[in-house]
């Protein structure tokens, strides 16, 4: 590859990872607006799922790229919540410090996660980190009784400052993707998707298992950890409840309807989930079990999700131009196999 | 030595009721290698089919046992039939997700159709206090060890001196060898399903019994914490899941006891990730290496 098409496809990655979205996103919001009328609860959609793409996605490249079976996505999230919201609220750090560093410190909690078990299979693995992501939420309800006072334990801390914008919120989870597909085309990417396919193989191939096992959840649990420093911005709120193992279970659904594997379309179906869940608002239970069926049903007919591993890409667009179409045809397309 | 003893005995009547529930866990992963997450909501669903039966014909404990354990039987049946059969090859992360969503499906058909909140369980055994030397408990913590223990033997009775016994035996060691000896999978199986979901049901129905509260999402919590003893005691091995829910009631008594009433839901997590860390086989499990 000669250095020009290098700089291309690093422009192209630039196109498909912030441009795209934003014109189609506006282009929806501007649908809906007309539609509708306007009203400053589509931005907060709009908001929060961007930041369900970063979890989302994240989540992905633990469960949908690597194979392992991560329960505890909340935990790490709670984990860049609480880090990132007390360091704006209590000693008044500017927003993005305190977000990088609850990220890091989300990172960390996945490494030491990550340690001890991954050494275990995919379901022992499960049960693990649920457990991990359960540990998390019972140590800040029991925060005011074991020195923490100031986490204020199963009441919550109130009055963050609210800095997450839509803005702030559509910029990282761009960097999220970005960095993520960068990542997952690498070759330590390849690697991790070398122990998805057979564990066995990969480690006779000379590939370190558990160092890219441990890999993944460390990078996965950070971009968690960021998500969850933005949504305390959000809604400047910190509660325990907010990180439960029902929140995990969200994330993973998105992961299974875009795809055990598409990047692409995990994040397409964080933002329709997320907009699907706030038109059932009201209806919690109705929106429990549709969500329960499709997962059954994903599942049964599509175990490896519905996109698989394809992504969607603007080359699929290619085809409606006839002339492109025709000359360099497939050309966009690397879906994983 | 008082308080101890006090607490050992509120601990063995809450660790035979993990205890009945962790023989389905490891039952069922003996033998289709599945953790099976809705088994926890088969056990809540036990519990409120016990409820509607008193309920109906009034609060008789036999009638309402039997009827919770036969139709949790039919329920865990139904569900390993539908969605759990066709993934029998598929990767074990599709099967453990449909098993998320059938667990997320039962909790939420209960709070929809029967009630989100906490109901009270009818007392079906009239509480009888007594006290020795201090130590007070009630007749209802001698019956459900009991009517535990009772439920062991015969399961042990099951799986050991009858030919289904033999089979499911079989199974667990070798699933295609079996097959070839005669043995129908399928219906093993299912029979497997049955017993582990009609023993969760009358844990259920125990519960309610020892602790007069039901809500849809009690399953959710007992079934992580009857995992974790299933994962102590070695899965796959009967007698170890019933130590382990015995060992993990105990310990989550004492710790909640002895150290802090907010380790109550910790106390199984710590468990588990130190015996993934010292022995993963479980105490009574043998090692067994990964074949390619």
């Amino acid at each position: 590859m000669s250095n020009a098409s290098a700089r291309s496809s690093f422009a192209a990655g630039f196109l498909r990872t912030f441009i795209a979205p934003a014109v189609i996103l506006a282009i929806l919001y501007q649908a809906i607006v007309a539609a509708f009328g306007k009203n400053d609860y589509y931005m907060y959609v709009l908001t929060l799922s961007c930041m369900n793409v970063i979890l989302a996605t994240s989540l992905n490249l633990i469960n949908g790229f690597t194979g392992q079976f991560s329960l505890g996505h909340a935990g790490f999230m709670a984990v860049g919540a609480y880090l990132a919201g007390s360091l704006t609220k209590f000693t008044h750090w500017p927003f993005v410090p305190a977000l990088v560093v609850g990220a890091i410190g989300a990172s960390l909690a996945g490494v030491l996660v990550g340690l001890p078990t991954l050494r275990l299979r995919g379901d022992y693995l499960a049960i693990a980190t649920l457990g991990f992501g359960e540990i998390i939420r019972m140590l800040i309800i029991a925060s005011d009784q074991i020195g923490l006072k100031f986490l204020e334990g199963p009441r919550g801390v109130m009055g963050i400052t609210k800095y997450t914008s839509f803005g702030w919120a559509y910029l990282l989870a761009g960097i999220s993707v970005w960095v993520l597909t960068n990542f997952i085309w690498s070759t330590h990417g390849r690697a991790c998707v070398s122990v998805r396919e057979d564990e066995v193989a990969a480690e006779a191939m000379g590939v370190n298992t558990t160092r890219y096992k441990v890999m993944a959840f460390c990078i996965g649990a950070g971009f968690a950890g960021l998500a969850g420093g933005l949504h305390a911005h959000f809604l400047q709120l910190l509660h325990p409840s907010s990180y439960d193992f029902l929140k995990s279970v969200d994330y993973l659904v998105m992961v299974v309807v875009g795809g055990m594997g598409s990047l692409t379309g995990c994040a397409v179906a964080a933002v329709f989930l997320t907009v699907f869940n706030e038109v059932l608002r009201r209806a919690l239970e109705l929106r429990m079990l549709i969500y329960a069926i499709c997962l059954v049903i994903i599942m049964l007919t599509r175990p490896q999700g519905l996109l698989g591993g394809k992504e969607i890409s603007l080359g699929a667009f290619k085809y409606l131009v006839p002339s492109y179409g025709r000359s360099r045809a497939g050309s966009g397309e690397r879906g994983l196999t | 030595m008082v308080e101890f003893v006090q607490q050992l005995i509120n601990g063995i009547s809450l660790g035979c009721i993990y205890a009945l529930i962790a023989l389905g866990y490891t039952m069922v992963y003996g033998i289709v290698r599945l953790i099976n997450f809705a088994h926890g909501d088969i056990y809540m669903v036990g519990a409120y089919i016990g409820y509607l039966t008193a309920h109906r014909i009034g609060p008789h404990f036999f009638p309402a046992l039997i009827i919770a354990m036969a139709g949790a039987a039919t329920l865990g049946v139904t569900i390993e039939k539908i969605a759990y059969k066709p993934l029998r090859y598929a990767p074990r992360i599709a099967a453990l997700t449909t098993a998320i969503g059938v667990s997320i499906f039962l909790e939420n058909a209960v709070r929809k159709f029967i009630s989100p909140n906490f109901l009270p369980f009818p007392e079906m055994i009239k509480r009888v206090p007594f006290e020795v030397r201090g130590v007070t408990f009630s007749n209802v913590q001698i019956i459900v060890p009991l009517v535990a223990l009772l439920l062991v033997i015969v399961l042990q009775y099951i799986v050991l001196r009858t030919k289904p016994g033999r089979a499911m035996r079989a199974v667990s060691l070798d699933k295609d060898c079996a097959r070839l000896m005669g043995v129908n999978v399928d219906k093993i199986v299912s029979i497997t399903f049955a017993m582990g979901s009609s023993l969760a049901a009358a844990a259920g129905v125990l519960v309610g019994i020892a602790y007069p509260r039901i809500d849809p999402y009690m399953g959710v919590m007992a079934g992580l914490k009857a995992f974790v003893s299933a994962v102590l005691g070695g899965i796959g091995i009967i007698p170890g899941a019933a130590l382990g829910g015995l060992f993990m009631g105990l310990a989550e008594v004492m710790a909640v006891h002895f150290i802090n009433s907010a380790f109550k839901d910790a106390v199984a997590f710590v468990i588990l990730i130190i015996v993934l860390l010292v022995k993963p086989s479980g105490l009574l499990g043998k090692y067994v290496s990964e074949k390619v």
